[in-house]
């Protein structure tokens, strides 16, 4: 029963911020410096063009009018229309999505077993030489810029030692090997850095569970090392990591955003740069709103995973 | 008194008084982070002075001129010193990543301090945050870049908007622990207002967990917004920022590595230092703390 309310009362939590991402990113237009109609057109547009891009997206009409609109066409499913390439923005994000959803499938299949694997290993060798090399590899995984280790690693594998294509993506239906080899330099590229931020977390979760009484009294009960490390302290550890995993999905995207940017992978990060640059905002906008849904979409099913996994979460 | 005993005195009396940043400067992941971080300041401060060449002077004649004696890291396809330009770069991207971490750590702070107190605040504040973190940072900073213009200035506020969030719901999280403490309850009864509780209580009270945070913000900053140059949303050309000045130098990467190697390992000593930093105020200053940035 109680959990039910929790549930439920999580889930009314998510309705204002679902109508707060479809406000911020419908304000998003009204930013552009002058009028946006002008602004889309390019300054040397005829005055027929702006007209018509004004009519076209609404912008002769009063805000909050646009507002409801925009609400209104939300509602109905309705993500807007790209200029630049005569598609909706929703059919224009899901030919995409194949490649951004393989890239972060590869990336995390990388980062989860060895973030997670090292800083157990960190945590539970505190203080050697391990836990030391460990974490300088972690602390160089959250301070170098990828898009740079991106270039150096293209050097290397695909200019000097071809190996692995330097960009370009292979669709899964063209074979599994091809499609792997196209992805799995952007892929570890990416992991870099959540590997790091992962490996930091969960040694200094290990640390806190690992320094607690019922470690020390399973290890009094004479249970094995393995046994008082894995099956004791490794499971608690995971709690704040599941909690985290929010935080490590939004890494991953906004990291493949700069990824497929480098290796010419048809994303949908390259779809918001390419659709910035042709300042084509409707896209822009709509993208974003699309990805700041999943995202709330994302956190809302972690919550609840987390409500059932967890059972000192329920009692609270 | 004799002149040892005064001096002894003098000596004790020191050793009490920054009791904190004595045990930061034993820390040995905060002092290399505060030799890199100092380095780099002061070179970006005095970039005048260690070279006389301009950062965007072309000279045809000297283009791609490998890192020799006379042009230290080598010349771009310009003929421009990328010494001169990973040096002037310095001041702009460092400079972003201070005021992100500035304004970021104070809205936030604003936030999390004012929603911990006023409890009716807190649920639109909070849900607000949801949504803005519902974006990745990075994409929130692209859209928002773009929708302000190519500018250090839209750079800075795209930034600070994408790093809000997690500011404040740390802040908000300390806030909430330390209105409950027995003294803060004192106050409370013996009459002090919401505001003063605010600023005499729960922000000074923050502080420790707000500079381990805009510490880190610093080392994202610096990140993002080479990332984000890089991608050509940010301050434009022919400014150097070390974000565009490997972007740049991205074309012509294998013959003429140079251009974009240096900025590269700029941009990693200066996040690597705010990272160390930032490790070691929250080992000094809240050992407790997670990582949870």
């Amino acid at each position: 029963m109680r959990e039910l309310r929790r549930l439920s009362l999580r889930f009314l939590n998510a309705v204002p911020v679902i109508l707060l991402v479809a406000v911020l990113t419908f304000f998003l237009m009204h930013l552009l410096p002058g009028d946006p109609a002008v602004v889309i057109a390019g300054q040397d547009a005829s005055p027929q063009a702006v007209a018509r891009i004004r009519t076209q997206l609404g912008l002769d009409r009063p805000l909050p009018e646009q507002l409801l609109v925009w609400l209104a066409n939300l509602a109905r499913g309705n993500f807007g229309t790209s200029l630049a390439l005569n598609q909706s923005v929703l059919a224009a994000v899901l030919d995409r999505l194949p490649v951004t959803l393989s890239l972060a499938a590869i990336s995390l299949a990388i980062t989860v077993p060895l973030g997670i694997g090292a800083g157990v290993i960190a945590g539970y060798k505190r203080n050697t030489w391990i836990d030391q090399s460990v974490m300088v590899i972690a602390l160089l995984g959250v301070s170098l810029p990828g898009f740079w280790i991106a270039i150096l690693s293209v050097i290397l594998f695909s200019v000097q030692l071809k190996w692995l294509p330097s960009g370009g993506y292979v669709p899964l239906a063209q074979g599994a090997w091809p499609w792997f080899a196209s992805l799995i330099q952007p892929a570890v590229v990416l992991a870099l850095f959540q590997i790091g931020f992962l490996a930091r977390m969960t040694r200094s979760a290990m640390l806190d569970v690992l320094d607690q009484d019922f470690i020390r009294a399973a290890r009094a009960r004479g249970v094995s090392e393995w046994s008082a490390v894995i099956k004791h302290a490794f499971r608690n550890t995971l709690i704040p990591v599941v909690t985290a995993a929010g935080i490590i999905l939004s890494l991953l995207i906004g990291g493949s955003v700069i990824v497929e940017q480098v290796f010419a992978l048809p994303g949908i990060g390259r779809l918001i740069v390419q659709a910035i640059l042709a300042r084509d905002y409707p896209l822009v906008q709509g993208t974003m709103l699309l990805l700041g849904f999943a995202f709330v979409a994302i956190n809302l099913l972690l919550d609840i995973v987390y409500l059932l996994v967890d059972p000192r979460v329920r009692y609270e | 008194m004799s002149e040892a005993a005064v001096a002894g005195g003098t000596r004790l009396a020191r050793r009490r008084r920054f009791p904190i940043l004595r045990r930061l400067l034993r820390h040995g992941s905060f002092r290399i982070g505060l030799v890199l971080v100092l380095v780099l300041v002061i070179a970006a401060l005095c970039a005048p002075l260690i070279t006389n060449v301009d950062p965007t002077a072309m000279r045809i004649r000297f283009r791609f001129r490998p890192p020799s004696q006379d042009f230290l890291f080598g010349t771009d396809m310009f003929g421009r010193s990328v010494f001169a330009r990973v040096l002037y770069g310095a001041r702009l991207s460092l400079w972003i990543g201070l005021a992100v971490a500035l304004l970021s750590g104070a809205v936030g702070a604003m936030i999390g301090v004012l929603s911990a107190q006023w409890r009716r605040l807190d649920g639109l504040m909070m849900r607000l945050m949801d949504a803005l973190a519902a974006f990745p940072a990075i994409v929130l900073a692209i859209g928002l870049g773009a929708a302000l213009g190519p500018a250090s200035g839209s750079l800075i506020i795209a930034l600070t908007m994408a790093y809000v969030p997690r500011t404040a719901r740390v802040l908000r999280a300390s806030a909430l622990v330390i209105r409950e403490l027995d003294y803060v309850e004192a106050a409370r009864v013996s009459g002090a207002g919401s505001l003063r509780i605010v600023l005499r209580h729960l922000l000074p009270n923050c502080m420790s967990p707000l500079l381990v945070q805009m510490t880190f913000v610093f080392a994202y900053a610096i990140l993002a917004e080479a990332a984000l140059s890089f991608i050509g949303i940010g301050p434009p050309p022919p400014a150097p920022s070390w974000g565009n000045i490997v972007a740049e130098g991205r074309d012509y990467a294998v013959e003429a590595w140079w251009i974009m190697l240096f900025p590269g390992i700029a941009i990693s000593l200066a996040a690597l230092g705010m990272n160390l930093l930032g490790d070691g105020l929250r080992d000094v200053l809240d050992p407790r703390m997670k990582i949870e940035t």
